[in-house]
């Protein structure tokens, strides 16, 4: 069986990733996520958590993305999916550099705009796809619809 | 009972202070807040500053209305248990959020009748006036749009 790390940061990007869940039947998943508290949504798959970092913080985010490359190594996955954010782009990144091929969803807060996170994601994201119809372009993310 | 909420992306006193004295001058006592970590809690309504996942959850589903910012976890939540939802997004100029991501959310997701939208305190304001007249968006799916979990199944094949 195929292994796949679904990542989300807690709040918006975990609620939509939930939403993804039928796409990931017959694969072996793993879950990472900054927040403890979601462990019982997803009974039965492996869980992992790192502490949440927002880009402010420079040191949270560099001792964030050293425990997201650990648990990339730990797990191996076939397949990297996100739906965001810092925790997402790290895990992307690691995912790509250890063989796994990779898929990046914009958040569909980002209605007008690519997340930052996401614009940098893209670029090591073997799928690469935004949620708004408008967003879509060429040299960019596609659009496939959206969590909702 | 109405729930307001700003999320975890830290205070956002506008929406609450503005539901608090809404609460407060009507009498309603009904309303219950999740503020984040804010210097100036509500008056009027019962507060918490976090919630856990679950509880947060239990909230929504307790609620008549949900009140809240225009974040993407907050309106999925409420839209999943079929409540409607009022929402103030939250403001890069008011130092509530890094960007404006926000009001276009609100825009483009009232657009397509799933929230309603307001802009400022007085727009939200009226419409608490009329809260009980509030209709909820149409009911969501179990999951994510067909040709998007299609293009996830083809990757992973």
């Amino acid at each position: 069986m195929k292994k796949l790390l679904a990542v989300a940061s807690g709040g918006g990007h975990w609620v939509q990733l939930q939403r993804l869940r039928p796409a990931f039947e017959g694969l072996d998943v793993c879950y990472l996520t900054t927040d403890e508290g979601y462990r019982n949504h997803v009974a039965g798959a492996r869980f992992r958590t790192v502490h949440d970092a927002s880009r402010w913080n420079k040191l949270a985010l560099l001792l964030q993305a050293l425990r997201v490359l650990w648990v990339v190594a730990r797990e191996r996955p076939d397949f990297v999916l996100s739906t965001g954010a810092a925790v997402g782009y790290f895990a992307l990144r690691f995912g790509k550099l250890l063989g796994a091929r990779t898929v990046w969803i914009d958040s569909i807060a980002n209605a007008e705009e690519l997340s930052l996170s996401g614009q940098k994601a893209g670029a090591c994201a073997d799928l690469w796809l935004t949620q708004w119809e408008h967003l879509a372009r060429e040299g960019g993310p596609r659009f496939a619809g959206a969590v909702l | 009972m109405i729930f307001v909420t700003v999320g975890t992306q830290g205070p956002f006193d506008r929406l609450v202070n503005t539901v608090d004295a809404w609460a407060g001058s009507t009498g309603r006592d009904d309303v219950f807040a999740q503020v984040g970590p804010t210097d100036s809690p509500p008056r009027a309504i019962d507060w918490v500053r976090s919630l856990t996942p679950d509880e947060f959850r239990d909230k929504v589903h307790a609620a008549r209305v949900v009140v809240s910012h225009a974040g993407m976890g907050t309106i999925l939540t409420a839209l999943e248990l079929e409540k409607p939802v009022l929402v103030l997004p939250r403001l890069a100029r008011m130092h509530e959020q890094r960007n404006d991501h926000q009001t276009a959310t609100a825009r483009h997701l009232a657009e397509r009748g799933l929230v309603t939208a307001t802009f400022d305190e007085e727009e939200l304001l009226a419409r608490l006036e009329k809260l009980d007249s509030l209709a909820r968006g149409p009911a969501l799916p179990e999951a994510a749009d067909a040709g998007l979990l299609e293009e996830l199944r083809n990757f992973f094949r």
